[in-house]
């Protein structure tokens, strides 16, 4: 619905960004695809030549790669079940009439304005040591033995750090999308007979299914990439390796280039699997 | 409309309500708290709440021993400079996919936004390299460069969500009153788009403002944000839960400070224009 | 000023071709109402005319000379859009003195002009209000406004009252009628309410599938409907189309007789039916009559004590008959 001249103006004043992210996805990838090929060791002598596919058996057949995958899912999965449950009874109980529910709101979104490096650290000091850490005050007050929360659980602990940091977000989506429902429609299933139970599976949570699905990408998205918490409160130790942190051991802890950018043309492939995946999902409910 | 609510209910709902809210909120108020103790008081068991003796002691020791106000100029510089730049490449081409949609818009968008997914650290090496390369390491216009690139897909996709809710018509009548695309856009659609643009904004300010993995491998010291700053305090040394509190409220507090401030427009940009 | 001519205009999306070759002349000063069905390409056309949408094919004159590729800001038209378009951000006066300020013109003159087209459409008391803060009404006018100051060849109007409760719909048409008057610019209108079309036009350009059908006034129209399509769309209650033994008396395949040409008696007739639905509006009563030839619509002249099952014969008045033939042309 435009005229040739507005067409062509507007492929002009697309260009920019169209170039500059296709600049930034494809100059790295290609170096990391020539890396990957190469026994590459800054510190140990540097480029030693062509190597095949070696990197790529070495990155697989390591006794740390299916491990890390595994951890990788655990994490996203986990962190996804956990905000989205906790964020659809979150937006429930913020949507019904209360006194204060502006400040009850602030309270539920602060989290989302810390930045990981400090919620980790704040998290892993002040609440999971096992000594002077709240959790354990609290898990001796009741006069049990306290948890040694980020070496012996280490994984529900991440997990539970991330969710407190993505939960708000969830939270958020939701709750705007609940607002949206017409109360109509609640109140013709009302008359129709329905009980709440009913009321919430077939009119709220289809309604929600739009909000679901944004907040599944999003956080799909910035979840595959966690870093800063893990390498704050871990170190990766204790199981808790994903594929990226993997990677960037390879790299920068034990500077073999070569290897760690054959386990980053993993880590594009698995994302990618996960991107057209997600972008299916996405692509269909977005349409409407 | 609804019915009259109870107050009982209502009174059930509050308190249930502020339960949780305090609950989800106490690491953040726990911290601030702790900042103002003694470190001795800082462990103390059973926890002190309110009741300690109240110091500003470990602010200046943090700023004295990081030189916080360095940290700080660095973050504004990067999330202010990322976003800007960001919304300089992105309001164009925002623009043209909502108003001149063609049959590729769609998949120009999603490919936008699945080069978020590329995982970081497959390409942090080769980035690494040229930012030597380039003389870019340790700089801060070099982090401005990258947060700009990882967060234009977002930046394109809230605007252009935002600039299709802007009625085309409109823009048809400012050609027909004879403006250029230049006062099309400066003149009509820029005031209406700013509520948009604002929200954009503050949500691209706190995603850079938090972002840890750049800031924190392509920094050293010169041009190192507060993502660095409060990761130099990851080793235990001592008692330092006081003074790590303080740093951590010092680093959190300027972006809590304008997201509690902007909650409206913040909440509209965080759901990306997608839920209504 | 003012005379538009459209030859061989085409427009295409695509594959699909929604104005096949057309051509049109508006002479200037002209009322000209593009009536049809929705998704009859008047909309299209309009959009063609202003150049808001690229022809496909063919050429449009603007007072002689060519305009087919001109910018819509160089074809001295202006328009006024259906939901008013009106910058949400700007006052009234901001609204109506944006065309100015872009033509560049003189901070003072603008001052003059905007008051003068305030003055003509009542809104001098408003001026330093938003958009939000009037009612529909009123964004008409100020649409109407930021048109006139223009001095524009011509006018474009795309359904500007379908936003506009039923009452209001009555008074903005009376008003742009006046304006049409007063200012005696042409005007091209387009709209899918024949009444608008009626009331308001010199000529009436009726469209369907992006074909003119027929060009004329609004009683040629009415009188002399050249094919099945305009007669049935012109007019209303719509006219009756009887077929087969009825319309072979009269040599037709079909014969066409409006509601207010038929006389009702209960007691003989030509036609015998039974009423079905009576609406009673005081002024005149609409009955659906259900006949051997299927439901004929009659309209009668003030109150008739008729109800529903009343059988009734409906006598057509001949010399308004009119007749058509299989293609659904008009028979002379």
């Amino acid at each position: 619905m435009a005229t040739q001249q507005s067409r062509s103006a507007a492929r002009l004043m697309m260009a920019p960004a169209v170039i500059l992210l296709l600049g930034w996805m494809l100059v790295p990838l290609i170096m990391t695809l020539y890396f990957s090929f190469k026994k590459y060791l800054p510190l140990r002598g540097g480029d030693l030549g062509w190597v095949g596919f070696d990197n790529y058996v070495s990155f697989v057949t390591s006794s740390s790669f299916w491990p890390s995958i595994q951890t990788t899912l655990i994490i996203v999965g986990g962190v996804l079940v956990i905000t989205l449950v906790l964020g659809v009874l979150l937006a429930i109980l913020l949507d019904q009439p209360m006194w204060g529910q502006g400040i009850v709101r602030i309270l539920v979104i602060a989290p989302f304005f810390v930045m990981p490096t400090v919620s980790a650290l704040v998290w892993k000091n002040m609440f999971m040591d096992p000594i002077n850490g709240i959790l354990a005050h609290l898990w001796r007050f009741f006069g049990a033995q306290p948890v040694e929360w980020l070496s012996q659980a280490s994984m529900p602990s991440l997990i539970i750090i991330i969710s407190w940091q993505w939960l708000p977000f969830a939270t958020l989506i939701l709750l705007t999308a609940i607002q949206s429902l017409d109360s109509e429609q609640l109140e013709a299933a009302e008359m129709d007979g329905a009980p709440v139970l009913k009321r919430f599976w077939f009119i709220t949570l289809p309604h929600l299914s739009r909000a679901i699905t944004i907040v599944i990408l999003i956080q799909t998205i910035f979840l595959l990439g966690i870093f800063a918490e893990i390498f704050v409160t871990t170190g990766g130790a204790f199981g808790t390796r994903t594929l990226s942190y993997l990677i960037f051991q390879r790299v920068l802890e034990s500077q073999n280039i070569g290897l760690g950018s054959a386990g980053g043309v993993y880590a594009i492939i698995l994302a990618n699997i996960v991107a057209i995946f997600l972008m299916r999902i996405v692509g269909k409910n977005l349409d409407a | 409309m609804a019915r009259a609510t109870t107050p009982r209910r209502k009174s059930i709902n509050t308190a249930l309500a502020w339960a949780v809210g305090l609950l989800i909120f106490f690491p953040i108020l726990w911290t601030i708290l702790t900042s103002f103790k003694i470190e001795a008081q800082a462990i103390n068991d059973p926890p002190l709440f309110l009741f300690f003796d109240w110091t500003l002691e470990n602010y200046a020791v943090v700023q004295e021993r990081s030189d916080y106000m360095r940290y700080l100029w660095n973050s504004i510089i990067i999330a202010g400079g990322s976003t800007l730049l960001g919304l300089i490449v992105a309001v164009p081409a925002a623009w043209s996919m909502a108003f001149v949609p063609s049959k590729r818009t769609k998949d120009i968008l999603m490919w936008m936004l699945s080069t978020k997914m590329l995982p970081a650290v497959g390409v942090l090496y080769p980035i690494y390299l040229l930012f030597i390369k380039l003389g870019l390491l340790d700089s801060r216009i070099g982090l401005v460069i990258v947060l700009m690139l990882i967060n234009l897909p977002i930046i394109v996709w809230m605007l252009y969500t935002y600039f299709r809710e802007i009625p085309g018509e409109i823009l048809e009548a400012a050609r027909m009153d004879g403006a250029t695309l230049k006062e099309e856009i400066l003149y009509v659609l820029t005031p209406m788009a700013v509520p948009g643009i604002a929200s954009t904004v503050l949500l691209n300010i706190i995603l850079a403002w938090n972002e840890a993995f750049w800031t924190l491998n392509l920094t050293a010291a010169k041009a190192a944000p507060l993502t660095a700053f409060i990761a130099s305090y990851s080793s235990p040394e001592g008692l330092f839960y006081a003074k790590l509190s303080a740093a951590s409220t010092m680093a959190i507090a300027p972006i809590l400070i304008l997201g509690w401030f902007s909650q409206k427009q913040l909440v509209r940009g965080l759901t990306f224009g997608a839920v209504k | 000023m003012g005379q538009i001519e459209l030859k061989g205009v085409t427009k295409r999306f695509g594959e699909v071709e929604v104005i096949p070759p057309l051509d049109l002349k508006i002479d200037e000063g002209e009322f000209v109402v593009f009536v049809g069905p929705s998704g009859c390409g008047k909309s299209t056309l309009l959009r063609l005319i202003a150049g808001l949408e690229d022809v496909s094919g063919g050429v449009i004159e603007i007072d002689g000379t060519e305009a087919t590729t001109l910018p819509p800001a160089k074809r001295r038209l202006a328009m006024v859009f259906q939901s008013y378009a009106l910058y949400p951000h700007m006052s009234v006066k901001k609204n109506i003195a944006f065309p100015l300020k872009m033509a560049k013109t003189d901070p003072k003159v603008i001052e003059e002009k905007v008051a003068n087209a305030a003055s003509i459409l009542n809104l001098t008391d408003y001026l330093d209000r938003r958009p939000g803060q009037l009612s529909g009404g009123q964004r008409q006018r100020v649409a109407i406004g930021r048109a006139i100051v223009r001095e524009p060849a011509a006018f474009l109007f795309d359904e500007p009252l379908s936003n506009l409760d039923a009452a209001l719909r009555v008074n903005m048409r009376l008003e742009i009628s006046e304006l049409h008057q007063s200012l005696g610019t042409t005007m091209i209108y387009v709209t899918h309410d024949q009444v608008e079309a009626m009331t308001m036009a010199d000529k009436i350009v009726v469209l369907q599938a992006g074909r003119i059908e027929q060009v004329g006034s609004p009683l040629e129209l009415y009188r002399a409907p050249r094919n099945r399509f305009v007669a049935g769309f012109i007019g209303s209650p719509k006219m009756n189309f009887v077929e087969g033994e009825e319309a072979a008396k009269h040599n037709a395949h079909a014969i066409g007789i409006r509601p207010e040409h038929i006389e009702v008696s209960t007691t003989e007739g030509l036609w015998q039916g039974k009423v079905g639905v009576a609406e009673h509006l005081g002024s005149d009563t609409f009955l659906h009559v259900t006949t051997a030839h299927g439901v004929i619509n009659v309209r009668v002249g003030g109150e008739m004590g008729l109800r529903h099952g009343d059988t009734v014969w409906l006598t057509p008045d001949a010399s308004q008959m009119h007749r058509f033939d299989a293609k659904g042309l008009a028979l002379a």
